[in-house]
């Protein structure tokens, strides 16, 4: 939609000047291996510069708070990242168990690029790279990788597509109802995550540059305002579902052990679509 | 409002639906005209049907999460998480419609020969 050419088309020099620096390299590397650019003159798209910026930030931030680190008087920028690392941690032990910290790296990583990836779409000279659907599949579908192979892991292949089957609490007969109804709502959670992310972002980019084309002065103030409570929202909600979707398939079978006790286990996970 | 008169509105309405032929012929009438205007009918009508739904259903879950938490505070953060995951599914399922509305009022009106 916001093709060369269209209204909606909007150059930034942060991304003119990584593809003057790094335009030649890509597109020779691209040539190589036969990828068909569809600009060749911008080889490298403005959400892939977005990432990059991302990336180094977080990367500079982290290498920075990490010389200045202590135990006995930290710095306040240490004590928000402790406090945001235990809430994620906490959000992780209180759905799934025990056991969830294991899975905070991808998780915490994904929120924080959401939320900067959101919160760019604010900034003048900046584009949100949440805002192209390239961006969204792509965390969509690392999520949906991640949990299967999560729960592959956890149970053992067996295990794990039996309950495709039949879900704990669902009879054995109901099988072959189960089966379709069961892949399908799975393949339809990559779905929901990428266009509830691609289209809140989007759609609050498209309102803020259609009312700048209108009255640019004072009216696009509270559809930023909105935007920041959202662009919040939506990173903590991809958040979540992650760890809902990760429960849903690691921590799904406790038997009794011999002692007849429960294992222990996190919240029931709602019938999340 | 009184029966007879939303039958009227909306037989009035149809009837115009009906008639939008005729206004069309003094453009360069093509069937592309025909399906841009319904385009941009229809996404307008579905997103306010989607937004509406969309109210209503939210409401639902404030109202009872808030009547929750007044029974037993103890769980207000139980369930004000659980109040949070259902609106965002409730209005995920609005962000849909509102795709396809865009895509619908793209595609033709100002997408050209597509």
């Amino acid at each position: 939609m916001a093709a060369e050419g269209s209204p909606l088309h909007h150059s930034f020099w942060i991304v003119d000047g990584a593809n003057a620096v790094f335009g030649p390299v890509v597109l020779a590397a691209g040539q190589a291996i036969g990828h068909e650019f569809e600009n060749p003159s911008e080889p490298i798209p403005n959400y892939m510069v977005m990432i990059g910026l991302i990336t180094l930030v977080i990367t500079a931030v982290g290498l920075l708070i990490r010389s200045r680190l202590s135990v006995e008087n930290p710095g306040k920028f240490q004590i928000l990242l402790e406090d945001g690392v235990g809430a994620v941690r906490g959000l992780l032990e209180q759905w799934i168990g025990p056991t969830g910290a294991r899975y905070m790296p991808l998780v915490a990583t994904l929120g924080l690029f959401i939320l900067m990836g959101n919160y760019m779409g604010l900034v003048p000279g900046l584009m949100a790279p949440t805002s192209s659907i390239n961006v969204t599949l792509g965390c969509a579908l690392t999520i949906w990788v991640y949990y299967h192979f999560q729960g592959i892991k956890a149970q053992g292949i067996g295990p794990y597509l039996k309950h495709f089957a039949a879900p704990p609490g669902a009879p054995i007969l109901l099988a072959p109802i189960m089966l379709p109804i069961e892949i399908i709502s799975h393949l339809s959670r990559v779905m929901s995550l990428s266009l509830r992310l691609f289209g809140n972002v989007f759609g609050e980019e498209l309102v803020i540059a259609i009312l700048f084309s209108i009255i640019p002065f004072l009216i696009p103030l509270p559809m930023m305002l909105l935007g920041i409570v959202t662009g919040g929202l939506q990173a903590f909600i991809f958040m979540l579902l992650s760890i809902i979707y990760l429960q849903g398939a690691v921590a799904v079978e406790h038997h009794h052990d011999e002692h007849g006790h429960d294992a222990p286990h996190g919240h029931e996970a709602p019938a999340a679509a | 409002m009184s029966k007879r008169s939303v039958l009227t509105t909306v037989l009035v309405l149809a009837a115009g639906a009906f008639f939008t032929p005729v206004y069309a012929q003094d453009l360069a009438g093509t069937a592309n005209t025909e399906i841009a205007k319904w385009s941009i009918i229809t996404a307008g009508f579905a997103l306010a049907i989607a937004a509406g739904m969309a109210a209503l259903a939210q409401g639902r879950a404030v109202a009872s999460a808030s009547e929750a938490i007044a029974r037993n505070p103890g769980a207000a953060g139980d369930i004000r998480g659980s109040l949070l995951l259902g609106l965002v599914l409730i209005e995920s399922l609005a962000i849909y419609v509102l795709l396809i509305s865009l895509i619908l009022f793209f595609l033709y009106p100002f997408g050209g020969n597509v």
